[in-house]
């Protein structure tokens, strides 16, 4: 059994870690308190801090485009809440419930902690983009602010996208706000099938280079089941969606007959890119997500198919790869890195049993000089390290 | 006189210059080094005129390399450096000391590659702003933040600032459109942060180096995103009797849910500039104006312009004036662009940048002409009011020197109204020097004492632009 904080709020939460910090204890930080989260696993911890109590929307103003929410708050509430405004969050963040078969609802503190972000991540930017202030309580307990609910913003370093994506390896985030977007009046899918990796993200490639409100683009190749497919999906007004799936087909014409896919089928459809829910089964394959230049993707691709039985897809346009791996001893990591060597992006390894996420490096390994900064930014945020001590790199 | 205050230079380094100007010949191409009183003083303030210090020399490298030679040797020797692009800072980020180096990046102005499949341009930091969208234009693409300086400012003082600009509406600001920097940090190594793909490795470093003001390290070459510019783009004109009702259609355009490309507001004093120096067309009866621009099919435009004009006439909206040829947008555009420096012409100013919540754009407005009549001058409002961005120009007159002290003064009762209704002191030309002292009405102490902490993981001796962003008696408490 492990022991666990539940502040209720901001106070309590800075108190908990100032414990901790006086008792070097490292805590594990959690949103919903789901028990094993992704990184590198943060074994024999005595104490767990979950936000869970935490929640609630602090701050909502349709008319500016504007949500704030306390850590806990699940995302689901937020969605519904904005909803009824007929806005969304614009970065379609993943569930990822489909992945992992877990129930505890997802946090908007943990989609901010992982910057998880969707398909709409290309047209939109990511988690990042849209988050535009918190307050966090530090290592050291202290409560921290940067940002604030206006659109631009200055002032001061931004803390905020540091923040964003550190796995709670920095502070606890006791409060985020974001900017919204209406939802679009119309969305629909505009899909070609029988295409080759090469081809496909040529398409691809066209649809966004082009100027007609392309909001994501995917590519399914044939060996995740049926025919391949190749889609991307149109959002805006009523009428430049339709025009704009017209001059797409049009400018498709050299790539075949292009389909229109509307309503409950298209939105399905870019609901199971968002949550890789073609690779979820079996549950013991190991998943990786790279991000990568789109051009080099069907070339990496290749390349590790060469060496390794994988399932994948692409996302953003080929820019990210959604990547199952069928048997190996690393999870595929040695074959998968090298690959992605001379891209200049990276991978990481989201889904693996805890004894290979403990033996393989989770996140993409850093440069020494980059290393050293983060180290030093560990550092001064949460000098005792008590903040999920090693979860992205080990001893940060 | 005048308010902002700069440090005692440090006499010991002001005894070396001799020999630290001989060092630094051995570290850059000799025409990069300058070192003459007359040619120093090009660099000695940047658009916060007001304001000059002579630097102990100027360098202007060409390459990454000689960046990280400089550096490291002003490290090892514990001499400060003032990065320096094209020196339009509004915020007095670029102004040396008398005791630092200006490392200038005027020449490095190459174009690296331009890929439109991946959709991603590669330059060195001290390209224009206008030239990368120059670049991509011929193929249809653009690049999104277009500050009114893009003719001057450089992308690596865009990245220091996270520069904006009318069409950052909808596109977002610089920070938004960076893929990836190549930078040096001060002890002289080089890193490359992010790339051509989306979302770097670890922690967002890229999001941190984006709006720090040169004080994390100096940046050399970037890596943007493109984007294919729209099929047709149409600004129009609303006119309304009363400031009031131009900012209360402001919000509810965006109520509305409607995100034009573009929203700049303009009152009666900025229009009476401006329209005197572009001759766009601006309406001379009103007391306020909008700039809206929308684009995409011909179609799609006069649908979203029908909303945006009920809205607009809904709050008063006197005169509608669609623009009808590309000459008459581009005058359009060139009045708004030039205001600052049409401003320029009839008096001296101090441009404000204050962001507030967007539902407070008429109150902000009101209270705005209370504070500068309170102060006896004048002011001319010219700003992005869809993402409620403020530039208020205060108009005074340098040569007296109490006209500059009542300026700064109200100026900062401005941004203190502006952090009071939920905003911040700065949306887009960043803290410098001129903000630092009002950092505290933003921060509480414990967020400062954060930030100078991460500040000095990156720079632990303060020797990267050291006197700007935070008040000077908050430094590094490791
Ligand atoms: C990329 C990813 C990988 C996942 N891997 C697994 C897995 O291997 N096994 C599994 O069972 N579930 C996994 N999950 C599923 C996820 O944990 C559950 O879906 C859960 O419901 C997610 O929401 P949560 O809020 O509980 O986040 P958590 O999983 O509790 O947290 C996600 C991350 O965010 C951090 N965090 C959460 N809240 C805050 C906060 N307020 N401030 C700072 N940091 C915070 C956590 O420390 C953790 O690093 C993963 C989720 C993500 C996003
Ligand atoms: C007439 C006028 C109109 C303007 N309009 C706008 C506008 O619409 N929107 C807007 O956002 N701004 C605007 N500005 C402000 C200014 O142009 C921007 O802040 C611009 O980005 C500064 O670029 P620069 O190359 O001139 O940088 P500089 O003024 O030389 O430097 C600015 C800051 O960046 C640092 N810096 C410069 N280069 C580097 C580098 N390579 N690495 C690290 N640090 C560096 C400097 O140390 C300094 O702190 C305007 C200014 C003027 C004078």
């Amino acid at each position: 059994m492990t022991d666990c904080y539940k502040p209720r709020d901001e106070c309590g939460l800075s108190s908990a870690i100032k414990d901790a910090a006086t008792a070097k204890m490292p805590l594990v930080v959690r949103g919903a308190g789901s028990k094993s989260a992704m990184g590198r696993p943060l074994g024999g911890y005595a104490m767990s801090l979950t936000t869970e109590r935490m929640r609630g929307v602090s701050l909502y103003e349709p008319t500016e485009l504007v949500i704030g929410a306390l850590p806990g708050t699940p995302v689901s509430e937020i969605d519904r809440m904005l909803a009824k405004h007929n806005q969304m969050l614009p970065f379609e963040p993943m569930d990822h419930r489909v992945l992992f078969g877990t129930s505890a609802e997802p946090t908007i503190g943990g989609i901010v902690a992982g910057n998880v972000s969707g398909p709409r991540r290309i047209a939109v930017g990511a988690c990042r983009d849209s988050l535009i202030g918190v307050r966090l309580v530090t290592g050291r307990g202290d409560v921290v602010k940067s940002g604030g609910r206006v659109m631009k913003n200055v002032t001061g370093l931004d803390l905020v996208k540091l923040n964003c994506g550190a796995w709670g390896t920095l502070g606890v985030l006791s409060e985020v706000i974001f900017k919204v977007l209406p939802k679009p009046a119309r969305s629909l899918s505009v899909g070609l099938g029988g295409m080759n990796d090469t081809t496909a993200i040529a398409a691809l490639t066209a649809a966004l280079g082009s100027s007609f409100a392309v909001s994501a683009a995917a590519h399914i190749p044939a060996s995740i089941g049926s025919d391949s497919t190749t889609i991307v999906r149109l959002e805006g007004s009523d009428g430049s969606v339709a025009y704009g799936a017209r001059e797409l087909a049009k400018l498709w014409r050299s790539f075949g007959r292009a389909e229109l896919i509307e309503g409950d089928e298209s939105a399905n459809l870019w609901l199971r890119v968002r949550d890789a829910h073609w690779l979820a089964q079996p549950m013991d394959r190991s998943i990786w997500r790279l991000s990568l230049a789109p051009s080099k993707a069907p070339h990496v691709l290749a390349d590790i198919r060469q060496k390794l039985g994988v399932r994948y897809f692409f996302d953003w346009g080929g820019g990210l790869v959604w990547l199952a791996v069928v048997d190996a001893d690393d999870a595929g990591a040695s074959v998968v890195r090298e690959a992605m060597a001379n891209t200049g992006g990276h991978a990481t390894l989201v889904r693996a049993s805890s004894e290979m996420r403990h033996r393989i490096d989770v996140f993409e390994p850093l440069p020494p000089a980059v290393l050293k900064l983060t180290q030093e930014i560990k550092k001064c945020f949460d000098p005792d390290r008590v903040l999920n001590f090693g979860r992205m790199y080990a001893g940060i | 006189m005048s308010k902002i205050r700069f440090t005692e230079p440090n006499r010991e380094i002001l005894a070396r210059r001799d020999s630290i100007i001989n060092d630094l010949t051995r570290l850059v191409d000799p025409a990069g080094l300058i070192t003459s009183t007359d040619e120093c003083r090009a660099y000695e303030t940047d658009a916060l005129t007001a304001y000059r210090k002579m630097p102990l020399a100027v360098v202007l490298p060409k390459t990454t390399e000689e960046v990280s030679a400089v550096l490291k040797y002003c490290h090892d020797t514990g001499v400060k450096v003032v990065p320096r692009g094209a020196g339009t800072s509004l915020a007095g980020g670029a102004i040396p000391s008398e005791d630092a180096v200006v490392l200038g990046l005027s020449k490095m102005n190459r174009v690296l590659a331009v890929n439109y499949d991946d959709r991603f341009i590669r330059v060195e930091a001290g390209v224009t702003n206008l030239s990368v969208t120059a670049v991509v234009a011929e193929n249809g693409f653009f690049y999104a933040p277009d500050p009114s300086s893009q003719l001057a400012c450089t992308i690596g003082g865009n990245i220091a600032n996270n520069s904006g600009g009318a069409h950052c509406l909808k596109y977002g600001v610089t920070t938004n459109n960076l893929l990836g920097v190549r930078m040096v940090l001060i002890d002289g190594s080089i890193i490359d942060l992010g790339g051509d793909y989306l979302d770097s490795a670890g922690l967002d470093l890229l999001g941190l180096v984006v709006g720090s003001e040169g004080q994390l390290g100096i940046v050399t070459e970037a890596t943007l995103r493109i984007l294919k510019s729209a099929e047709g783009a149409r600004p129009v004109l609303f006119g309304f009797p009363s400031c009031e009702g131009a900012g209360k259609a402001v919000a509810d355009v965006i109520a509305a849910g409607i995100i034009p490309v573009a929203i700049e507001y303009m009152d009666k004093a900025a229009i009476e500039i401006c329209e005197a120096f572009a001759k766009a067309g601006y309406p001379l009866d009103v007391e306020a104006l909008l700039i809206v621009e929308v684009e995409g099919s011909d179609a799609e435009m006069d649908a979203t312009l029908a909303d945006i004009t009920a809205i607009a006439r809904a709050n008063g909206a006197t005169t509608v004036r669609e623009s009808r040829s590309a000459i008459e947008t581009a005058a359009i555009w060139k009045g708004r662009k030039s205001a600052f420096g049409a401003t320029g012409r009839v008096a001296d100013y101090l441009c404000m940048d204050g962001t507030v919540p967007t539902g407070k754009l008429s109150y902000v407005l009101a209270e705005i002409s209370k504070i500068v009549q309170r102060h006896g001058l004048r002011v001319a409002n010219v700003f992005h009011a869809g993402d409620g961005n403020m530039h208020p120009l205060i108009l005074y007159n340098a040569n007296d020197p109490s006209q500059q002290s009542k300026a700064e003064a109200a100026g900062d009762d401005i941004l203190r109204l502006c952090v009071e209704v939920g905003g911040c002191l700065t949306g887009e030309h960043g803290v410098g020097i001129e903000k630092r002292d009002l950092m505290r009405c933003q921060f509480d102490d414990a967020d400062l004492v954060q930030q100078i902490r991460v500040r000095a993981a990156f720079d632990p001796r303060w020797l990267l632009n050291t006197d700007k962003v935070f008040p000077l008696d908050f430094r590094c408490q490791g």
